[in-house]
């Protein structure tokens, strides 16, 4: 044998046994109608578990038969007692056998994953929160996480539009925010019915209610994909710099951990990357909104 | 490197006595064309191919796997998959190696892929050196994949009756001093290897109008490209490109159920970013729903987003896809183009 030089040793694989797409099961103790279409599940974590999550981080929710889907997180860390919320609309295979489970089924879980809100950095600010429809669910941690630190932050504003009454989420929350002091809750419908006497019109027709003081505001939104932009002309139209704007965005994120391709922008995962991005981050993006 | 002479002869042994203690894969002769197959006799191998339809990615990634099997009783268990089988991969082509080189970097940094890694810990590749191009589809010689320094643990280059065999990892040194009746290799021997590698670099023709350093910043300047409009109208939607692509790794997973509706298996499977259904959310709202987008995606995947996230090209110019496009869509003509249009604007 011709020793030229020598080879490279055998490649080392990491060594690791976790299998990043198995589930753990949790028991569902708790379901509360919300709407037509939506049902608030609270999750037991298995004995001594904490989800130790993020506001603005996403759950792999399987109905083992049925498959799995990606969830946001809708309780806020600083409400979890072993236990969260999920804010769960019928829209799909999952979700609707999700809707016809009972207190005492179980649940697959993976999770959580992505990156969520970099709230501490919000203090000592105003934040300006404008969740549309469904969106109110991953912000709703958010918010009650600030509410529950409440003095760490500046003026709290909500902004918050559904389709119709019937669609208005957490109406109690809703209800205990309005009469909070240190909350400013404006609340729209797109089409109002004949019990309606708040507000008619689509979210961004709530800007004009406010005034801010933009260099010390972080706007926050989410909502339905074509919600963004126009909420972004509001936000840029108080003032809000890019960096202080963030933005919660939905993508088909299947596997969570950065390797199926589903739920790509460009070149970023969002389920690794995001699903919570900066403004400032995704404005050269050209998938992103 | 460190080199060794194998006759085609004790090739063939070689191969009959891996065959009892590994599962073998390696290109066959099949219907007029070639694929990598999992082989029981020597004689099925057909070493000298051109390409094969599907590259040798199925045995690391296979098109459906089991993730795990579940059992909805007595509050649901989870079972872990079955354990996969030590493999040996012969006669893969260096594209094939550096898109082999690509997922191990997916699927082993990160979040590690036990269901990847474990397969990849069990394999040994066996490559071999292209001599001749395999058609006018393949653009190795651009992509920098005509040649292989590491990603193999044995590498074959044909002397016409010998193989030169090059030892690329301990594992390989192992596997062929086990297995295989070597000789050293002698002066002859080598003076063979440096004129048969020395006459097959002029065969293979540069197709690339630009050194493809310059590929990921082209691309980056054509994200708004009328191309990718002209591509979407061609298109079919079909997939073929990316079935047939050795770097593609994305993936779907869903349940099966057994028919007692209580035992079942979540299952992975190969998936296509040119399908319309692919960033499509529940609800309905597709992500990336015109076929040009889809096409601008696959394109800027394989030049610059795969590169920037995993220091590899995410193509190894193996011709594949273009050979499968039934509208001839081919990575070659569309990189020349962009090039074009970007030397015609500037």
């Amino acid at each position: 044998m011709v020793a030229i030089a020598s080879y490279p040793q055998t490649k080392v694989y990491p060594n690791t046994e976790q299998d990043i797409y198995l589930p753990y099961f949790a028991e569902i103790v708790d379901i509360r109608p919300m709407t037509a279409l939506e049902k608030v599940f609270t999750i037991e974590l298995p004995k001594g578990m904490s989800l130790g999550h993020r506001p603005g981080q996403f759950m792999e929710v399987s109905v083992f038969g049925i498959g799995e889907a990606p969830i946001s997180i809708s309780s806020s860390p600083s409400r979890s007692n072993g236990t969260f919320e999920l804010c769960v609309r019928k829209v799909g295979d999952v979700t609707t056998a999700l809707h016809n489970l009972k207190p005492g089924d179980k649940v697959g879980l993976r999770g959580p994953f992505g990156r969520g809100f970099p709230y501490e950095n919000f203090r000592g600010k105003d934040i300006l929160f404008v969740p549309g429809g469904l969106g109110l669910a991953p912000l709703r941690s958010l918010i009650n996480q600030v509410l529950d630190e409440r003095a760490h932050y500046g003026r709290v504003i909500i902004l918050y539009g559904a389709r119709n009454p019937g669609e208005l989420l957490f109406k109690d929350e809703l209800k205990a925010w309005g009469e909070r002091d240190d909350v400013e809750l404006h609340v729209t419908v797109d089409r109002g019915d004949e019990t309606w006497t708040g507000n008619v019109g689509v979210v961004t027709t709530l800007f004009k209610h406010i005034s801010i003081y933009p260099r010390n505001t972080v706007g926050i939104t989410c909502g339905p994909p074509v919600m963004y932009r126009f909420v972004l002309m509001e936000f840029f139209g108080k003032g809000i710099s890019e960096g202080n704007i963030y933005l919660s965005l939905e993508r088909r994120m299947k596997c969570g951990v950065g390797k199926c391709g589903h739920c790509q922008i460009n070149n970023v995962y969002a389920c690794q990357s995001g699903p919570v991005f900066s403004y400032r981050e995704i404005k050269g993006l050209e998938e992103a909104l | 490197m460190s080199l060794t002479i194998l006759s085609k002869q004790a090739f063939q042994d070689f191969v009959a006595r891996i065959l009892a203690d590994y599962r073998v894969a390696g290109p066959t002769s099949k219907d007029g064309g070639y694929i990598f197959e999992e082989i029981h006799d020597p004689a099925e191998l057909c070493m000298d191919y051109p390409t094969t339809l599907l590259p040798p990615k199925k045995f690391l990634l296979p098109t459906r796997e089991v993730l795990f099997k579940y059992t909805r009783q007595n509050g649901g268990v989870l079972k872990d998959a079955p354990e996969p089988p030590p493999t040996v991969i012969l006669g893969v082509h260096t594209c094939d190696l550096h898109a082999i080189q690509l997922l191990d970097t997916v699927f082993c940094s990160g979040h590690f892929d036990i269901h990847y890694m474990n397969r990849r810990k069990k394999t040994l590749i066996v490559s071999i050196e292209c001599l001749n191009p395999c058609d006018e589809h393949s653009f190795c010689k651009s992509m920098g994949t005509l040649t292989a320094d590491e990603g193999y643990d044995l590498h074959l280059t044909d002397l016409g009756d010998r193989y030169a065999v090059d030892v690329g990892t301990q594992a390989g040194e192992q596997l062929i001093s086990k297995y295989a009746t070597t000789k050293a290799a002698d002066k002859e021997d080598i003076q063979l290897l440096n004129a048969v590698i020395s006459a097959k670099w002029p065969k293979f023709p540069y197709r690339l109008d630009f050194d493809v350093s310059e590929l990921p910043s082209i691309l980056e300047l054509s994200m708004k490209s009328s191309l990718w409009q002209e591509l979407g109208d061609r298109c079919l939607a079909c997939a073929a490109c990316t079935n047939v692509c050795p770097t593609c790794f994305c993936f779907d997973v869903k349940d099966e159920v057994e028919l007692n509706l209580v035992d079942g298996q979540r299952v992975r499977m190969w998936d296509s970013c040119q399908l319309d259904e692919f960033a499509t959310v529940a609800g309905g709202h597709n992500f990336r729903a015109s076929r040009a987008l889809r096409q601008r995606h696959r394109f800027m995947r394989k030049g610059k987003y795969i590169l920037d996230a995993h220091k590899h090209l995410g193509c190894v110019g193996c011709g594949r896809c273009a050979r499968a496009c039934l509208v001839d869509i081919t990575p070659v003509g569309v990189f020349n183009e962009l090039y074009r249009q970007q030397e015609a604007g500037s």
